[in-house]
């Protein structure tokens, strides 16, 4: 049987092998992609959208259709991992600590109450001493990390970056807050209401910003429209409805992200992980 | 272009890849991946693609990292096979 898989492995992977070498080389200033389309958005995308990253505006105007179903298949994605993994019955293990004593307390019973004070805390089950050097660390470098990822997506339309890798950034600084500390602090700060509310934000961001365009006489996602509503220079105001749809996209990612890492680290019970 | 660099980056890229999928630790697999998905960003900044090569740093190397070692922490760390 391995002897097949391999065999077939082999064979598709030589006939991909057959089949790249019909593609124009790397820069091929004759091959299709550049003889017309190219030139079309290097000579025009200045003077249309005023946006200087042209692939920000491709992606984001000439493009927004794409991104807007890429932004409903992440938030689809979220709403998967919701469905499949999430559980709402209680654990029947739990433990605590008596912070004073270094006590442990081990619950079997799913119906005891334990409130968690400063004298008591609740722990995993394969609890390790939290290090304070990585503690620190973490605690320092969230902050910069999270404004680094707000940087990202406002620059999006001038250097690279945009929408979904700075949501990814802000959602990793998340999940290092969740990995530094324990899953309870991060799902104290932000809970799962919040996420969900904010998955779905992003996208209505987006998909609000085209219907907003069409109830102003333009089409599906033409920002141009929005001219009389924004206190802009009129030909700025695609880059602007660019940067909008950058913040939908943004804030959908970044939720989601945090959805999936929390549903899966904890199967689903939202209380210990990693 | 580099074309040393290309070459280094390219062949690493390839090492990573057979050994990804030959480790029985899934784990290491995991590194591996995020190891790929870094070279694989080398390869796209080389290339002139930078917001590509941003998105494969973030998603690739960086979340899609944590969510295999989230994903193996809830399962088991060896291979079957």
């Amino acid at each position: 049987m391995k002897f097949i898989g391999t065999v077939i492995v082999c064979l598709t992977g030589g006939l991909l092998l057959y089949g790249t070498m019909d593609l124009p080389d790397w820069g091929d200033p004759g091959s299709p992609a550049s003889t017309h389309l190219s030139d079309y958005y290097i000579e025009h995308i200045m003077e249309q959208t005023q946006v200087p990253n042209l692939v920000t505006a491709v992606l984001a105007d000439y493009r927004g259709y794409d991104t807007m179903f890429e932004t409903a298949v992440v938030f689809c994605a979220g709403l998967a991992c919701f469905l499949l993994l999430r559980d709402f019955r209680p654990k029947k293990d739990r433990y605590f600590r008596h912070v004073p004593t270094g006590v442990m307390l081990h619950f079997k019973n799913p119906d005891t109450r334990m409130i968690a004070d400063n004298e008591f805390e609740h722990m995993d089950k394969d609890w390790v001493p939290s290090d304070m050097i990585i503690k620190t660390v973490c605690r320092i470098l969230i902050p910069f990390i999270q404004i680094y990822a707000l940087y990202v997506v406002a620059h999006g339309d001038f250097s690279p970056g945009g929408g979904f890798q700075g949501g990814v950034i802000f959602g990793s600084s998340l999940i290092l807050m969740a990995i530094s500390y324990n899953l309870k602090t991060l799902v104290k700060r932000v809970t799962e209401k919040f996420l969900s509310i904010f998955a779905a934000l992003g996208v209505l961001i987006y998909v609000g910003l085209g219907v907003g365009a069409m109830v102003m006489g333009g089409h599906f996602l033409d920002y141009g429209m929005l001219a009389p509503l924004l206190p802009s220079d009129p030909g700025h105001i695609r880059a602007l409805g660019m940067l909008g749809v950058e913040i939908g996209v943004g804030i959908a990612v970044m939720a989601v992200m945090v959805i999936i890492y929390v549903n899966i680290v904890s199967e689903g019970r939202h209380d210990e992980g990693l | 272009m580099l074309w040393p660099i290309d070459l280094i980056v390219l062949t690493f890229v390839i090492f990573c890849a057979i050994a990804a999928i030959t480790v029985r630790d899934l784990l290491g697999t995991a590194i591996l991946f995020s190891a790929y998905s870094f070279l694989m960003c080398l390869l796209w900044a080389v290339m002139g693609a930078v917001d590509v090569a941003f998105t494969e740093a973030s998603v690739g190397a960086g979340v899609s990292t944590v969510f295999f070692v989230a994903a193996v922490f809830r399962t088991s760390r060896r291979t079957k096979d």
